[in-house]
């Protein structure tokens, strides 16, 4: 059977691999996304973020439980942070979850960001994109969670989900700096520990104070050129009636996971509804584009600059100032427009 | 894309016994030296150990062993790995293992056996030296 086949049928030891070329940058991974591309859009993608020790990866492991129930199949994608010394990393999000390392329903990969910022990793789009064509059905994302600027993720998901640990005052910073902004459920996990109600007041009272208030796209875009298109890539596409909701857990026993399904389910009838909008689509579809086309130029930038010796050249053409670093950099890129894409 | 290999690791615990210790410490070496390893905690059962090492699509599988019944859970997991069609992501292990019990282990394709006394640095080096990203 072609490789393509085999991950359409979602065998294990196929999907994997491909999931390595993506990480690893592998040429082969790029024509395979290509071909499985008319085959995503089917799973439900939901975002999991919160602190280190919040209790993320328990809580995978009990939506995981949920999901399954209902005859659902789970891919778990999970990020850990590289060592910024060494580059490697422990990937310990698994140990939580290893009770579902028989069922051929779950399918769970670690991840290490790699140098990448944000609490994905550069190709966790793609590693979804692969999943979502493969047929799983439930995507699940564990992010890093370092801190504010882990919005990557609301892009990416459906449904994002943020978790809160009672008795944390700079939590309740964090939330001012954004992180308010990103969810669609807050998660008050370990509320078996004193202050949980309290947490919640203050999530109520903040949401009370600051939701709503994002600019358009349009607006952005009047920011012109370049920024608009930074702009459109970190654009907010969100069901606009959704009024995030706030959930109790108690997740190394199980307790609120009803509670919190029932509040995934309500913002993905809404997700479903918004989703029905042709402008709300051609937002997704854009935003997905950008992040894309951005990686590409960056890619075959570089691959160019590093092959032929073109960066050495360039170099030697600007050591006498005869020629400009501008002009040499504009025409690297026409150079470049004018080459077929290499492989990859 | 830019292309940027790491190997990928998992250190894993078979059987019963309840120290993670040694495990960790290799799993802290292996992450220095530049690699990604992939932890699963204590009583993991050779089958779970297969399908994980195939899941995170790792390059080897370092197995711990204290309880003594590694002339049973390390030819468990290569075989596993063979019966799945991973057979070339390599076996290796170390833990409280005889002498005697190195080459048996060996022709039933555990790559190499780490026994007691050996330091971390040597076990960095073989899989350095060893092992290749898939
Ligand atoms: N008290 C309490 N501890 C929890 C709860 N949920 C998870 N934990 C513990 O919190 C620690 C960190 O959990 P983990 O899921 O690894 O957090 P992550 O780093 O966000 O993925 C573990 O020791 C869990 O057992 C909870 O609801 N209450
Ligand atoms: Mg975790």
């Amino acid at each position: 059977m072609d490789f393509v086949s085999r991950l359409l049928a979602r065998e294990v030891l196929a999907g994997a691999r491909l999931l390595r070329w993506i990480d690893d940058g592998l040429p082969e991974a790029r024509e395979t996304l290509k071909r499985l591309y008319p085959h995503a859009g089917r799973a439900m993608i939901l975002g999991i973020t919160g602190n280190p020790g919040s209790g993320k990866s328990t809580l995978t492991d009990q939506l995981i439980r949920r999901f399954r129930a209902r005859g659902k199949t789970v891919a778990v994608v999970a990020v850990d942070p590289s060592s910024p010394f060494s580059g490697g990393a422990i990937l310990g999000d698994r140990i939580r979850m290893q009770d579902h390392a028989l069922d051929e329903g779950v399918f769970i990969r670690s991840f290490a960001t790699r140098g990448h910022l944000g609490g994905l990793t550069n190709t966790t789009t793609d590693v979804v994109h692969a999943l979502d064509a493969m047929g799983w059905e439930v995507v699940l994302i564990e992010t890093v969670g370092v801190g504010q600027d882990e919005v990557e993720v609301q892009r990416l998901a459906h449904t994002t989900l943020v978790l809160m640990t009672p008795g944390m005052g700079d939590e309740i910073q964090a939330i001012k700096a954004g992180i308010l902004e990103i969810a669609d459920v807050f998660v008050v996990n370990k509320a078996d520990r004193e202050g949980a109600d309290r947490t919640v007041r203050e999530l109520e009272h903040m949401l009370d104070l600051g939701r709503g208030v994002r600019p358009t796209l349009a607006e952005l875009m009047h920011h012109g050129g370049k920024v608009a298109l930074a702009a459109a890539e970190e654009e907010r596409v969100a069901p606009e009636a959704w009024v995030p909701r706030i959930v109790k857990t108690v997740a190394f026993r199980g307790e609120g996971i009803d509670g919190l399904m029932e509040a995934i389910d309500a913002h993905r009838a809404e997700y479903l509804r918004a989703s029905q909008e042709p402008d709300f689509q051609r937002a997704r579809l854009r935003q997905e584009f950008l992040e894309i086309y951005r990686r590409t130029l960056i890619a075959r930038g570089w691959s160019y600059l590093m092959s032929e010796d073109h960066l050495g050249r360039i170099v030697d053409k600007m050591r006498t100032r005869v020629r400009d670093p501008y002009s040499l950099a504009d025409e690297a890129v026409a150079d470049l427009g004018a080459r077929p894409p290499a492989p990859g | 894309m830019a292309e940027q290999r790491k190997l990928r690791i998992l250190v894993a615990k078979p059987g019963l016994d309840g120290h993670d210790r040694g495990a960790k410490v290799v799993a802290r070496s292996l992450r220095d030296a530049g690699m990604e390893v992939i932890y699963t905690g204590l009583h993991q059962t050779p089958e779970m150990i297969v399908s994980t090492a195939i899941q995170e699509d790792v390059d080897a599988v370092g197995l711990s062993i204290m309880s003594g019944a590694h002339n049973v859970l390390m030819p468990a997991v290569v075989e596993g790995l063979r019966a799945k069609g991973a057979g070339e992501i390599a076996v290796f292990g170390g833990g409280i293992i005889p002498d005697d019990d190195v080459a048996p282990l060996k022709a039933k394709g555990v790559r190499e056996i780490f026994t007691p006394g050996t330091s971390t640095e040597h076990i960095v080096t073989w899989v350095q030296e060893n092992i290749r990203p898939r």
